[in-house]
């Protein structure tokens, strides 16, 4: 250590006249390509300024027993060209025939058309590249696009208060959990059977270090929640989906009478394209309501990317998790805006807080602002009814074909129908030999029996009526040949 | 919005063709909102359209669509465009913000992000037609195991904080699973906050372990605290002061002698690419910040993804389900599956997949040998700044930094008033991001510096020289003027957070803090 101690004495105080740099010598030449741009002489030159010989002695503080030793058991590096080939043909092994299976599935994520604006908007360094909007004087264009992206979120929900993003509909979730726990000290949720059952799964891993007990509300045959049911225990939170992950439209009066029966806050998880038809969950009393954002204006992705929505009643607003963005004015009375109640978060409160959420969305938030202001409501309401119109007509075909049976007869753009004589996962499989995605699996190991053997559907405004009519008639084979 | 220019049209709204990259200031997307304009034009699909109201009945819908704005595409162009000009970023500029590794983010990955196959598969897509993006798991899993030294990883944490609290909570499996009930996870007084947080949700106790005079973790203090009940220590390798935990394999060894297990915040991997691995100094948990170390972009605030490599002992705890390459009866393929005592799920998908790919697509451009060039030249260009502005800021701590230094405007704050967040505003008045201030929270007046290794020399130098200017301005009563009110070239100078915190106005709807 003594010897680390003199070297690093040794260049503590170098002088500034010292150092110098050619200015216009050749750039470095790399056996693999980086994106470090010294030459070697500025290498040399700036080694020098800290009276050092070799770049390996930069290391001088990691002891020679902790250094690997060896270089990384890693190819070497390649042209972009060669990587972008390596990524043609390995996500070539996830199209059918050059394209991607015709999408009939929902579960939590929609494949949609995206507008071009959003696509070139949305990519423009300054939204993609910059950081986390701590200095607000150089980050007014993130910051505004959030607190727009907030104000059309409490809209969409009904509810006055938005953050500025989460993770995704599951962590979401999650998150709105937690606050129903700390608002009420108690730590007992109930959930529906009829959410999206990873999002049950999430709460359930997340729950072992919160030491959270979950009770679920069993479903009714046409897979909405049972809300009748005679609990005697308090709890934190009623969690329900709206629609829910089968595409029942859950009757959120009657959820609201039982969160208030058993002292808790009520949750929804809802779906936004639905909420342009449907009444909004704040005009039923709902406190957290949150969602997956996918849908606006985010491509299908594999899962991810995508986009955590979270909204809440006022009285909640100190025990909101992550970002939020106000609007303030600058030492001139501008208006500016500002990401503020930064006492709330983790790096201030430390092992104090409620969340330790640091990192979100914000990129799929500024897509969702420009998404939703170029649909106005007018195109947001046309949206969701050729989603509904499409799904519809989809479950009259399938409902004709001997052996399937429409589950969820009130549904918006969503719904289960159940086999009889035939696998489900069997005819996804058939149907995605033939281009197909023949929608989610309904069952799920921790799911309920009512849901066994059905198939979860959803057509957006994508799917020709071409495309519907092909999917149902190889449907209809494949169900027919058993 | 009080200027002469913004007049008010007959159908309400504002016109959005006024001048605005000097410093007026943008319109809402509601105040350009004029009733009945819209930019949206949607496909026909050929299906008759059904009236909602004959599908649902009336109590369920509302009456009225939620109030989306109304603008034209144009308008929508224009509105966002100026709000990008509003914005500092990496393609902009140097952005030497400590701890936050804001390296250049290569633009071919923004060809990968849009291939087809990577971006329009369903999360729900059989396997058999998703082996693709499988495999991509798959090897990106083996280049995380290798460059951290550790046997398998899980790519579902969005982030680093989730990768925290998954970690966390795959620590608290083990611990379940053999016997222990330990209710302490040791954290040094230099962690991020994330690290403290993570530690409570998981359900321990954080328990803070002082540094030394040298920035490093003190073994004395570390002793009294470490006993049966600590389920692991979290620690980041080189800290937050950019320093090289020394001792390191004595720390690990210290805390696996009572039954701990070592968890490495990879938030500072970039320092030790090719370099030095965790899993070699004794760590048994490893989470990666791919929107740090493997440049992929930080979107404003996110997305990031924070996958947590495990040691062989571990690897059963991790969440499902995980991308896996078997051979059997029916071939080579790639299959989902969950680990025999996983934790579950912490993420609704597999992750952010698509910024997995391009953090596989950075690794397989740079190779290994170019890995490890990032973190030689990351640090050397660290200590070529410290060097420079050493005698103008104090450093924390003297010997060789990591890829980030700690300096301290506590001189000049004694002598001349002139705090941290000054010379922060003034490196904005300077055309540069400013450094991280204020933390760590172990140095008084903290400018953390991280530079990284996609800067040039020339860079590097308009930086120190900013750096320089700022100090030689703080000795003069003109130049504190300046700094304190400094930003002055931006669209907006320093703003009253204050009001923003008494007066919450966290959406159009609520009342405004314009002064009247």
């Amino acid at each position: 250590m003594a010897l680390h101690a003199e070297r690093a004495k040794s260049i503590e105080v170098p002088l500034r006249q010292e150092l110098s740099f050619p200015y216009h010598s050749e750039r470095r030449q790399c056996s693999v390509p980086t994106f470090i741009p010294h030459t070697e002489a500025e290498t040399s030159q700036m080694l020098a300024d800290l009276g050092l010989k070799e770049i390996d002695e930069i290391f001088a503080t990691i002891p020679r027993e902790r250094r690997l030793g060896r270089g990384l058991n890693l190819p070497d590096g390649v042209s972009e060209y060669d990587v972008l080939t390596y990524f043609e043909e390995v996500s070539a092994r996830n199209l059918h025939h050059g394209r991607p299976l015709i999408s009939f599935a929902g579960g939590g994520s929609y494949d949609h058309d995206i507008p071009q604006v959003v696509r070139t908007l949305g990519s423009r360094g300054e939204f993609v590249t910059a950081y986390t909007p701590y200095q607000p004087e150089v980050a007014q264009g993130v910051l505004q696009a959030l607190f727009e992206f907030q104000t059309l979120i409490s809209r969409l929900s009904g509810l006055e208060i938005s953050n500025a993003s989460l993770y995704d509909g599951a962590t979401a979730l999650v998150e709105a959990v937690n606050l129903a726990c700390a608002h009420t000290r108690s730590h007992h949720v109930i959930v529906s059977k009829g959410i999206n059952p990873t999002y049950l799964q999430t709460v359930r891993t997340f729950a072992e270090g919160t030491g959270l007990s979950v009770e679920e509300l069993p479903l009714n045959d046409d897979l909405s929640s049972d809300l009748s049911i005679e609990t005697a225990s308090q709890a934190a939170a009623v969690v329900v989906g709206y629609p829910n992950y089968f595409g029942a439209v859950e009757d959120l009066a009657r959820a609201r009478e039982l969160a208030n029966r058993t002292g808790a806050l009520l949750i929804c998880v809802y779906d936004p394209i639905s909420l342009a038809l449907l009444t909004s969950p704040g005009s039923f009393g709902v406190d957290v309501a949150v969602a997956e954002g996918q849908s606006l204006g985010t491509p299908v992705s594999f899962g991810g990317p995508y986009l955590g929505l979270f909204s809440v009643r006022p009285e909640y607003l100190r025990l909101v998790p992550g970002r939020l963005v106000g609007e303030t004015v600058d030492a001139e009375g501008r208006r500016s805006f500002v990401t503020t109640l930064r006492t709330r978060e983790q790096d201030i409160r430390r092992e104090r807080a409620s969340s330790n959420v640091c990192t979100n969305q914000t990129l799929m938030a500024v897509h969702a602002c420009i998404y939703l202001s170029w649909l106005g409501p007018d195109g947001f309401r046309e949206l969701a009814t050729s989603c509904l119109s499409s799904s519809h007509y989809l479950a009259d075909a399938l409902s004709t074909i001997p052996g399937v049976e429409l589950v969820t007869p009130v549904f918006v753009r969503e719904f289960t129908i159940r086999l009889t004589g035939i696998d489900n996962e069997a005819v996804r499989s058939a149907l995605a030999d033939r281009g197909f995605l023949a929608g989610v699996s309904g069952e799920f190991p921790s799911g309920d029996l009512k849901a066994s053997n059905t198939l979860i559907l959803s057509a957006t405004e994508r799917r020709t009526k071409s495309e519907i009519d092909r999917f149902v008639g190889e449907f209809s084979k494949i169900v027919e040949a058993r | 919005m009080a200027t002469s220019a913004n007049f008010k049209r007959p159908g309400g709204g504002v016109a959005a063709s006024i001048p605005l990259m000097g410093r007026a200031e943008e319109p809402t997307i509601f105040d350009l909102s004029v009733a009945k304009r819209r930019a949206s034009s949607l496909r026909s699909s050929g299906v008759d359209q059904v009236d909602p109201r004959t599908v649902l009945p009336a109590t369920m819908l509302r009456d009225e669509p939620p109030a989306l704005p109304e603008v034209s595409e144009r308008d929508l162009v224009g509105h966002f465009t100026r709000l990008s000009a509003r914005q500092y970023s990496v393609d902009l500029g140097a952005y030497p913000l400590g701890s936050c590794t804001m390296k250049y983010n290569p633009k071919f990955a923004d060809a990968v992000a849009a291939m087809p196959g990577i971006s329009q598969v369903h999360p729900h897509t059989p396997v058999s037609f998703a082996q693709g993006w499988l495999e991509i798991m798959v090897t990106l899993e083996s280049w995380i195991c290798e460059i951290t030294g550790m046997a398998a990883a899980t790519l579902q944490p969005a982030a680093g904080a989730a990768g925290e609290l998954t970690g966390l909570l795959i620590m608290a499996h083990y611990h379940q699973r053999h016997g222990g009930r330990r209710s302490k996870v040791i954290i040094p007084d230099s962690a991020h906050g994330t690290n403290p947080a993570s530690v409570t949700l998981a359900g321990y106790e954080a328990v803070t372990v002082p540094s030394n005079d040298r920035g490093l973790v003190d073994l004395e203090q570390l002793d009294k605290v470490l006993g049966e009940d600590v389920a692991g220590m979290m620690l980041t390798n080189p800290n937050t002061l950019g320093l090289f935990e020394e001792e390191i394999a004595e720390i690990t060894a210290r805390v696996h002698a009572v039954g701990g297990l070592m968890y490495y915040d990879g938030a500072n991997l970039n320092a030790i690419l090719g370099v030095s691995r965790p899993g070699d100094m004794g760590f048994d948990i490893v989470h990666s910040n791919l929107h740090k170390t493997f440049a992929t972009p930080h979107g404003g605030g996110g997305p990031g993804a924070g996958p947590v490599a495990v040691s062989e002992r571990l690897r059963e705890f991790l969440p499902g389900p995980r991308a896996t390459l078997i051979d059997d009866e029916d071939g080579v393929r790639y299959v989902w599956k969950t680990p025999e005592f996983s934790i579950g799920r912490v993420h609704g998908f597999y992750g952010n997949a698509v910024v997995l790919a391009r953090a596989l697509a950075y690794m397989m451009y740079h190779g290994g040998p170019g890995l490890a060039d990032v973190a030689r030249y990351a640090v050397l260009n660290a200590n070529w700044l410290r060097a420079q502005i050493a005698q103008h800021y104090e450093i924390a701590f003297p010997q060789l930094c990591m890829h980030e230094f700690v300096a301290s405007a506590a001189q000049l704050k004694k002598r001349y008033g002139v705090r941290a967040l000054d010379i922060a505003k003034g490196m904005i008045e300077e055309g540069f991001h400013s450094p991280t201030v204020y933390f760590p929270l172990v140095v008084d007046e903290a400018l953390m510096m991280e530079p990284t290794e996609t800067e040039s020399p020339q860079t590097l130098r308009a930086l120190a020289d900013a750096l320089m200017r700022l100090a030689e301005a703080a000795t003069s009563s003109d130049g504190q003027e300046w700094l304190h009110n400094a930003p002055s070239t931006t669209p907006v100078g320093r703003v009253d957070e204050a009001l923003a915190a008494r007066k919450p106005r966290l959406t159009f709807d609520q009342a405004s803090n314009r002064p009247v």
